[in-house]
């Protein structure tokens, strides 16, 4: 009787090397004269709570990418399925393709076996690809959504940890964002008070944090639909355009023009069948 | 990072957890709950990162129904935590976890196994572990007997871990207890206020 994996080879089929692969490549870099270039963060605040009636996502909108706001308009609340929504923090780069992907897997799984995903289902496929990556994929996310078992609101930490809250923030602006959860929240909560709680912890992070700022977006899940509503605050300090920028055809006056007819020769040509019969 | 404690007893065994888990300086989260059920009539402790101990007993329990469908029997303990170990030791320099599986099974009845980060297994009638474990090295040897009924072990538990969320800085929370036996599996909370107080001002 033999134990030790039968199915698989070594750690189901994991290998190691994603995590080696960039640290070498950054020895590389570091060494010669090129330097990795700074990836786009999403210094952030996101948060979400389970409310009576379903669940409150929240997000700021802006992206930084160093000390420059690089978007002020970030949508930062990613579509997973019909019924589970995701908040991505970290690397902005990372969260969009991590949640494109789970959002692809995910479908695929709806056409094959016909029911709407659970969230703790779309929670275990990030967690193990997450942590195969052994942290090198800088996303922390925060998965709500409503399935048939419930209310549910997970959080995945960039290293593959799992939690299951009833409230949560995450981001550079957390600590602030969830002052204000702590002191405010209570289960089963009515639907808009709770979107008022959510609000008010995403201003707080935006007042208190450098790395996240702009609008607030709000996304409400429940059993019967999603309202994802963008912005649902917009921020007090936009600034004005003091001018129109756009400029019409005949701005720039063309001096000259030279046309050159490029010769173009067939080298090679295959022919491929279509079968429709 | 957490302190795990498991007694063994002749008909029933136990097992409780603190939960604290810390990330960077502060606490990330105040209910982590690090007492995983593996199966049936096994869970198991953990303590180190949590990304590494979630992923390991994650593909143990995997293992552990695979293993008991194809013996069409519950597992041994034995068995779930030689599945730990091999994970644990052949894995060893990427992961950092430990852990205790503790259970009941029809051949030798409650067990503890202790599996430490390099993959090392024992037996032992009790053991405990975790950052907080240090503190109570002395208070668990003192005052723990064999054969000790439910509510002895239950008391014996319950203070060990106020003694050592009381000491160590990065224990608290509340404090999760499963007591496990043949007919089933009991989830005993204590929210951090209602710990037995020793000297506390």
């Amino acid at each position: 009787m033999s134990l030790t994996p039968l199915v698989y080879s070594q750690w189901m089929g994991c290998s190691w090397d994603f995590g080696s692969i960039n640290v070498a490549l950054e020895g590389l870099l570091e060494g010669g004269q090129t330097k990795t270039p700074k990836p786009m963060k999403t210094g952030t605040t996101i948060a979400g709570l389970v409310c009576k009636e379903g669940v409150v996502l929240g997000a700021d909108t802006r992206a930084t990418s160093g000390e420059v706001v690089a978007d002020k308009m970030c949508a930062k609340i990613h579509y997973i399925s019909p019924n589970i929504y995701c908040c991505g923090a970290g690397t902005a780069a990372d969260t969009e393709k991590t949640t494109d992907l789970l959002s692809s897997n995910l479908t695929i799984f709806s056409m094959n076996s016909g029911r709407n995903p659970r969230v703790v289902m779309a929670v275990n496929i990030l967690q193990d690809m997450l942590f195969r990556y052994r942290g090198q994929i800088g996303a922390s996310l925060i998965l709500g959504g409503v399935d048939c078992s419930g209310n549910h609101l997970y959080t995945v930490g960039p290293y593959g940890s799992i939690d299951n809250v009833p409230y949560l923030a995450m981001g550079s602006g957390d600590l602030a964002a969830l002052g204000i959860l702590e002191d405010r929240f209570k289960p089963n909560m009515e639907m808009e008070e709770a979107k008022e709680l959510v609000r008010d912890a995403i201003h707080s992070g935006i007042m208190s944090d450098l790395g996240s700022g702009n609008n607030i977006d709000i996304c409400v899940i429940t059993k019967q639909g999603v309202d994802y509503i963008r912005p649902y605050q917009e921020s007090e300090y936009k600034d004005k355009r003091q001018k129109r920028y756009k400029y019409g055809p005949g701005t720039t006056s063309i001096l000259t023009e030279k046309i050159v007819p490029l010769e173009l020769e067939v080298v090679q040509e295959t022919v491929q069948q279509m079968d429709t019969a | 990072m957490c302190l795990q404690e498991s007694l063994s007893n002749v008909s029933l065994y136990l097992m409780c957890l603190y939960l604290h888990f810390t990330h960077r300086y502060y606490v990330s989260s105040k209910t982590i709950n690090k007492l995983i059920q593996v199966h049936d009539r096994i869970f198991c402790c953990i303590a180190g990162s949590l990304a590494d101990a979630q992923a390991v007993t994650k593909a143990a329990k995997f293992q552990i129904s695979f293993h008991s469908i194809q013996m069409e029997s519950p597992p041994l303990v034995k068995a779930a935590a030689s599945v730990l170990k091999e994970l644990c030791y052949n894995n060893k320099e990427e992961l950092q976890a430990g852990f205790i599986t503790a259970g009941w099974d029809r051949k030798k009845g409650p067990q503890v196994y202790t599996v430490a980060l390099g993959g090392m297994l024992l037996s032992q009638p009790f053991t405990i572990g975790g950052s907080g474990s240090t503190y109570i090295y002395g208070y668990a040897d003192a005052k723990y007997k064999p054969d000790m009924s439910r509510e002895e072990c239950l008391q014996f538990a319950t203070n060990a871990l106020a003694l050592a969320m009381g000491r160590d800085n990065v224990s608290g929370g509340v404090a999760h207890l499963v007591v496990i036996t043949e007919e089933g599996v009991e989830h005993v909370v204590i929210p951090g206020d209602k710990l037995p107080k020793f000297h506390d001002e």
